[in-house]
């Protein structure tokens, strides 16, 4: 059926030795979505959404609860069908391949549930079965030891700590070395300790093995410091795409300045060069909106002009966008309800 | 496929709640025979109060064949209770454990997942069904011996010899069996709409409730739809306790009197399987999985 596919031949791979078999068959893009929309009655929880992931990404999928987020994921992990639209993951119909495919993806969707009444290793060791690999016990316990849970094997998973449990289900999600793997808020319940971990831990997954991670959060912050590449949606629309360099670090940005006279400076400012520059006055202060190099020049200016400035603040333009859409009216709460 | 039934099984065997069932039975067995090894002859007086003036029954009438049967009797209507209690947890257990989600995204067609489960609460049921045959049969065997069965029905009773019980009880355990896994099939299909097994296992234990009593109601307006309850059939396990007779009424020792009902009713209960079976996978597989 799969003449030329990069799944073929893949038995019993050793754990840690990526067989590299999709490097070699030339496929960029790892992940690509088009048009992907899904309607739960009332509800389009996703709506005509279009993105890529490339190799060795750590792709950031930003946006507030109900965004679409984990509809989306999970429509990649064929858990949820489509409404309209098509995924090709290494290069394949998700939905014609969905085996072959779901052999090089591992996934960590919202909670990491696993079974209770299992130890750790048990479960580690059924989820590698149902990956369709079979690992000795020491494989598994190399595993566990990935994910710092090493000493804790053998006791039942009800035992653990929510902490300890998201790292077993990055485990199982890791027990198969998958290609691609898909992180639905990971850090989710964390403490900052177990934060900085699972930060660490992606980053180290990315860098060291290589791997392409999808991984999505509704904090801004935490995508700037793990991700190179960025997604933000709102009510299932894709808003902005792109590097998070370029997204980070924007040609504008948006200064808001604090003097002990503002309507002086309100009208110094609307005689100058920089009067298109000015977008609003208010009660927090005067903003502006002008490129990174300009500030320099303006804050020259306003000390000839001999304006007493209390503060000034420049943000970057993502993370303002990010706040208006964060704070605007609540999404009607997603398909769950 | 058969990597997943181990799975599945290892997974229903590793949960306290599946001995729940064979602690219950062993209960119920344990007091069926204390009370019979007890105060036997009672009940036996009381079965037998209509003929014991007409003809006397010889030999070891409270044997272990005759405790088995009581056993079954009494058994055989709590048992698909029990049943459901595992079938029904089968996938909205997964559903409410958060697991069913990882289950799906691994590289397992839903069929290959649904059939493995189905097959792995099979399992469970004839582990049942082994130890009620273990402890009611064997057990009974042991501790009473061995000898002719007395099958006292409302208008007949049917003496069968102590050599021609033992086969006909394997031929009721594995018509009970199938009756079993027909209950367990309707707990795995209500089990796929659900994401906790409560909701499941009170519909099922209703569906057997209500279905076993319009079974059992002598109603005109029920007769004609009695035949398709798969509660009607569950019982057909009693025919092969039943001897065809010559001309003359005497029971030929070896035969079933009505094979044809007995064999009809083994089919329904197949085709019943087959449609909860079908029906779930059918519903499974358009699924979106949102637990």
């Amino acid at each position: 059926m799969l003449s030329s596919s990069p799944f073929r031949g893949r038995r019993g791979f050793t754990p840690y030795l990526c067989p590299a078999v999709i490097i070699q068959h030339n496929m960029n893009s790892i992940i690509k979505v088009s048009h992907l929309s899904k309607q739960f009655k009332e509800l389009k929880a996703v709506d005509a959404l279009s993105f890529s992931v490339n190799e060795v990404d750590v792709y950031g999928f930003l946006g507030q609860n109900g965004a679409g987020k984990s509809t989306t994921i999970r429509m990649l992990l064929t858990l949820i069908a489509p409404t309209d639209g098509t995924i090709e993951l290494f290069g394949y119909n998700l939905l014609s391949h969905r085996k072959e495919i779901l052999q090089q993806v591992g996934a960590v969707i919202e909670r990491p549930d696993l079974y209770k009444y299992l130890t750790g290793l048990e479960n580690l060791s059924i989820f590698a079965k149902m990956s369709g690999i079979k690992l000795s016990k020491q494989q598994l316990m190399e595993q566990l030891e990935l994910v710092g849970l090493a000493q804790r094997a053998s006791s039942k998973v009800r035992t653990y700590s929510q902490g300890m449990k998201q790292r077993l289900g990055l485990a199982v999600a890791l027990v198969h070395d998958p290609k691609l793997i898909l992180l639905d808020e990971p850090t989710n319940g964390l403490d900052p300790q177990g934060i900085a971990d699972m930060r660490n831990l992606i980053l180290m997954l990315s860098r060291e093995r290589k791997k392409t991670i999808l991984v999505s959060s509704h904090l801004l912050s935490e995508i700037e410091q793990i991700a190179n590449r960025m997604l933000i949606i709102d009510r299932g629309k894709k808003l902005v795409e792109g590097s998070v360099d370029e997204l980070f670090h924007p040609d504008e940005t948006i200064v808001l300045l604090e003097t002990t006279d503002k309507i002086r400076t309100e009208a110094i400012i609307r005689q100058s060069n920089y009067s298109n520059a000015l977008i609003n006055v208010d009660a927090s202060g005067i903003e502006l909106k002008m490129s990174k190099e300009q500030v320099p020049a303006f804050t020259r200016f306003l000390i000839e002009q001999q304006v007493e400035v209390t503060g000034i603040n420049a943000r970057h333009t993502l993370e303002d966008y990010f706040l208006k859409i964060t704070t605007a009216n609540q999404h009607v709460e997603a398909y769950k309800n | 496929m058969w990597k997943l039934i181990k799975i599945e099984v290892f997974k229903i065997f590793k949960k306290p709640r599946t001995y729940i069932a064979f602690i219950a039975i062993w209960a119920i067995v344990s007091l069926i025979q204390l009370a019979l090894y007890v105060d036997g002859q009672k009940y036996i007086d009381f079965v037998l109060s209509g003929v014991n003036d007409t003809f006397k029954v010889g030999g070891k009438i409270i044997n272990g064949y005759f405790v088995c049967f009581i056993i079954l009797q009494t058994l055989l209507i709590h048992v698909p209770l029990l049943v459901a209690l595992v079938s029904a947890d089968m996938v909205a257990g997964e559903a409410n454990m958060g697991t069913l989600r990882l289950l799906v995204t691994k590289p397992q067609s839903r069929t290959t997942l649904l059939l493995s489960k189905f097959i792995a609460s099979s399992v469970y049921t004839i582990a049942l069904l082994l130890w009620i045959a273990v402890i009611g049969l064997f057990l009974s065997m042991f501790i009473f011996g061995t000898d002719g069965l007395i099958n006292a029905k409302s208008d007949q009773i049917i003496l069968l010899n102590a050599n021609d019980v033992f086969w006909r009880y394997l031929c009721a355990f594995a018509f009970a069996e199938l009756a079993l896994i027909t209950v367990g099939s309707l707990g795995f299909f209500f089990s796929i709409f659900a994401e906790n097994s409560l909701g499941p296992i009170v519909a099922t234990m209703s569906v057997i409730i209500v279905f076993t009593i319009l079974s059992t109601l002598e109603i005109p307006l029920f007769e004609s739809v009695k035949q398709y309850f798969f509660t009607t059939h569950m019982i057909g396990w009693k025919g092969f306790f039943e001897m065809k007779q010559t001309a003359e009424g005497d029971s030929i020792p070896g035969t079933i009197r009505n094979l044809p009902a007995v064999l009809r009713s083994a089919g329904v209960l197949l085709a019943h399987i087959v449609f909860f079976v079908g029906a779930s996978i059918v519903v499974f597989k358009r699924k979106d999985v949102l637990s």
